[in-house]
């Protein structure tokens, strides 16, 4: 076991699946001679040469299309977007193209090609560098979305996508990058994709979040009255949704919170939602909350804070649906 | 590595340049300085905290927009990436609302919505930096198809040339090739000028750029004439050369080109630690300073300054960047219940905003009976 920030477990993660495995290449902009915008390559070009961890330039539509090709071919491509907002060039051949081969071809050429992307706020950073735009994806029918919250499972999740046959995008919450560390098997092991985690298991009431919210989430759970028994789920893949393990708590508790940075309309919060009054309607005894960002774009430092739905923000709407 | 190419041989009395007055030539200093002095502020107040998120300082490259500006009429749009403070500046943004800005203050050019990338100012036709390198390409190429339509179509205004500034890593964005394919198909007036830094982010051009010794290549293939400029350290050396092409671009509406070699003395950003290059190839390029150039031609080819003069000049410079830091510091910041939603569309709309209808606790809509 090793005390690994998240940087160093998806480094971790990389390194023994390069090692294991010759057809997984890494692509992207100053991924090699920098190690990375934020430093997640670190050392992987030496390591490996410039042949498998490739420094292209500064194009995220030909990153993407070319990642896509490798994997067409049966490269396991690794690109790395820089920042979540870049992945605006690169959206023609991820989403028209990437996502749908494995369906165009009926089965005959697929993608498997894992997209690493630094996502969301809370580092003070302007807007195309603190968005959250997982609900995009998650709506792109072909493409996995997947979104740890601590190293353990940044580690395990990410060699999943990385083994997985089919096109993964995996966001990684910048916010909590180096935030803290956490106990991380040296060995290589596998967190599913599509299995959310009960982070705490409670009877009264469900918050359903993802990344970096999922500390967030924790914060809020702190600040509770000791007789308010909170479930918290963290999703971990988004998309697909992990959609019994949402139904099963929200039918025991009967009440829930979904809590993510995305604005509020039509962001996943809406889909958990529709989900549970589907399929947990006879069990409500409240309204489902969403605690969310707002319909505005991500506000320059100063209202990082007021536009990001911190931890008071979060317990407000506990109590709140707990009190109903 | 790339190599330091000084201004050599060039005669300085010849040059449009030349025929200047004095006093053009001594502001052309003073914003140099005025860029440099604000720059090494912005990353004092970087380091502590004072301006947050990414930023990129200008230092070094100071010359191109100057040299560059003083070819354009202020009707002329601008528009450029996210190294943009040494724009706002040369183009007459008021340095504290510039400061400001980036402090994230309601004084700010963009009432500190926008931050150091964002860089705007509609009266000054600075049509802003951009984030995403190359975005402000094609948008360039509609900044000049409006003047044109404006002067041929409408006939209002007079001819004029937008000046769309990228770095050498934005010449393999595809936007780029997209929007000087329209330039060249509908002949519009807009000069794409490559501050030819040497590096994307961390990546030397050879490594990542075709050509990237002859930049002027892709250009060609979409029809655009093309200039290079070596000296682009040398504000004069930019002015002697950009102007007629600038020019001609004007008069006859057209599209142009500038391979225009220049070098930054920072990081890409902040946070960049620069393992590709060594301090012998920043430190070859220092000789080339702007300032120091521009201050040795008007002291010893001109004799229009002294060193007492420009120490004069660097002290009043350095008041007035001072004066917007600390305007900066004592401006307002924004009331998110309001600055978080507005300008999203003309009409704040529901959901947008904490003072909105999307709220929880109290005020929301958990009120047992609400219909």
């Amino acid at each position: 076991m090793a005390n690994l920030t998240l940087v160093q477990a998806i480094n971790l993660a990389l390194t023994q699946e390069m090692e294991a495995d010759d057809s997984v290449v890494i692509l992207g902009e100053d991924v090699g001679l920098n190690g990375g915008v934020f430093r997640v390559t670190e050392g992987l070009q030496q390591r490996f040469g410039d042949h498998r961890v490739v420094d292209t330039p500064l194009a995220e539509s030909g990153i993407m299309g070319t990642a896509i090709g490798l994997a067409m071919n049966g490269i396991k491509s690794i690109p790395e977007i820089q920042f979540e907002g870049f992945l605006g060039p690169a959206y023609d051949q991820l989403v028209n193209h990437g996502a749908r081969y494995r369906s165009r071809t009926r089965g005959a050429v697929t993608v498997p090609m894992t997209v690493r992307v630094p996502v969301g706020g809370g580092i003070h950073a302007p807007e195309l560098h603190s968005d959250s735009p997982e609900a995009i994806y998650a709506h792109t029918p072909g493409l996995k979305v997947l979104m740890p919250s601590s190293p353990y499972d940044a580690k395990g999740m990410l060699i999943s996508a990385i083994r997985d046959p089919d096109p993964c995008i995996f966001f990684e919450p910048k916010r909590i990058y180096r935030a803290f560390r956490e106990e991380v098997p040296e060995d290589e092991y596998t967190v599913p994709i599509g299995k959310a985690k009960i982070v705490e298991e409670g009877s009264d009431l469900t918050v359903v979040t993802w990344g970096a919210m999922t500390i967030q989430c924790i914060n809020a759970m702190d600040s509770l009255p000791e007789d308010l028994s909170v479930e918290l789920i963290d999703l971990r893949t988004i998309y697909p949704l992990d959609v019994d393990t949402i139904v099963e708590s929200v039918q025991k508790t009967g009440r829930c919170v979904v809590a993510h940075e995305a604005p509020l309309t039509a962001g996943l919060g809406a889909e958990i939602s529709a989900l549970v009054q589907e399929r947990c309607f006879l069990h409500l005894e409240a309204p489902v909350q969403r605690v969310t960002g707002f319909d505005t774009f991500m506000p320059y430092y100063k209202m990082e804070l007021d536009y990001l739905p911190e931890a008071p923000r979060v317990a407000e709407a506990i109590t709140a649906c707990a009190a109903y | 590595m790339t190599t330091a190419t000084a201004s050599k041989g060039r005669d300085r009395k010849t040059g449009a340049s030349a025929m200047l007055p004095d006093d053009t030539l001594l502001g052309w200093l003073r914003d140099l300085v005025l860029i440099r002095e604000f720059e090494i502020r912005t990353m004092q107040a970087y380091s502590n905290a004072q301006i947050g998120g990414f930023c990129h300082v200008y230092n070094g490259q100071e010359a191109v927009v100057v040299g560059t500006f003083a070819a354009t009429i202020k009707d002329d749009p601008i528009i450029t990436a996210y190294r943009d403070h040494g724009h706002a500046l040369a183009r007459g943004m008021d340095p504290k609302a510039c400061m400001a800005e980036m402090f994230g203050k309601t004084t700010g050019c963009a009432k500190g919505k926008g931050g150091s990338m964002h860089m705007f100012d509609r009266p000054n036709n600075l049509f802003g930096g951009h984030g995403i390198v190359s975005a402000q390409t094609p948008l360039g190429a509609g900044l000049a198809f409006a003047t044109k339509y404006e002067n041929e179509v409408l006939g209002e205004g007079e001819k004029r040339i937008s000046l769309c500034f990228l770095g050498d890593g934005a010449l393999n964005q595809g936007a780029l090739h997209e929007a000087m394919n329209l330039a060249g198909i509908f002949s519009l007036p807009v000069i794409y000028i490559v501050e030819n830094n040497g590096y994307s982010m961390g990546t030397a051009i050879h490594r990542g750029t075709t050509m990237s010794d002859k930049l002027e290549a892709k250009a060609a293939a979409y029809g655009i004439e093309s200039l290079t400029i070596e000296d682009g350290m040398d504000v004069c050396a930019i002015y002697d050369k950009f102007k007629p092409f600038a020019d001609a671009c004007r008069r006859d509406q057209k599209p142009g080109f500038v391979d225009l070699k220049t070098y930054r003395y920072q990081g890409h950003s902040m946070s960049d630690p620069q393992k590709y290059r060594s301090k012998d190839e920043v430190g070859s390029y220092q000789e080339l300073d702007p300032i120091l150039t521009l201050k040795g031609q008007l002291i010893e080819d001109r004799g229009c300054l002294t060193e007492e003069d420009f120490k004069a000049m660097q002290k009043e410079v350095r008041a007035i960047v001072r004066e917007a830091v600390k305007f900066a510091e004592n401006s307002p910041s924004p009331d998110p219940r309001t600055e978080l939603y507005s300008d999203v569309f003309t009409d704040p709309l529901p959901n947008s905003s904490p003072s909105g209808p999307y709220t929880h606790g109290e005020a929301n809509h958990l009120t047992r009976g609400d219909a």
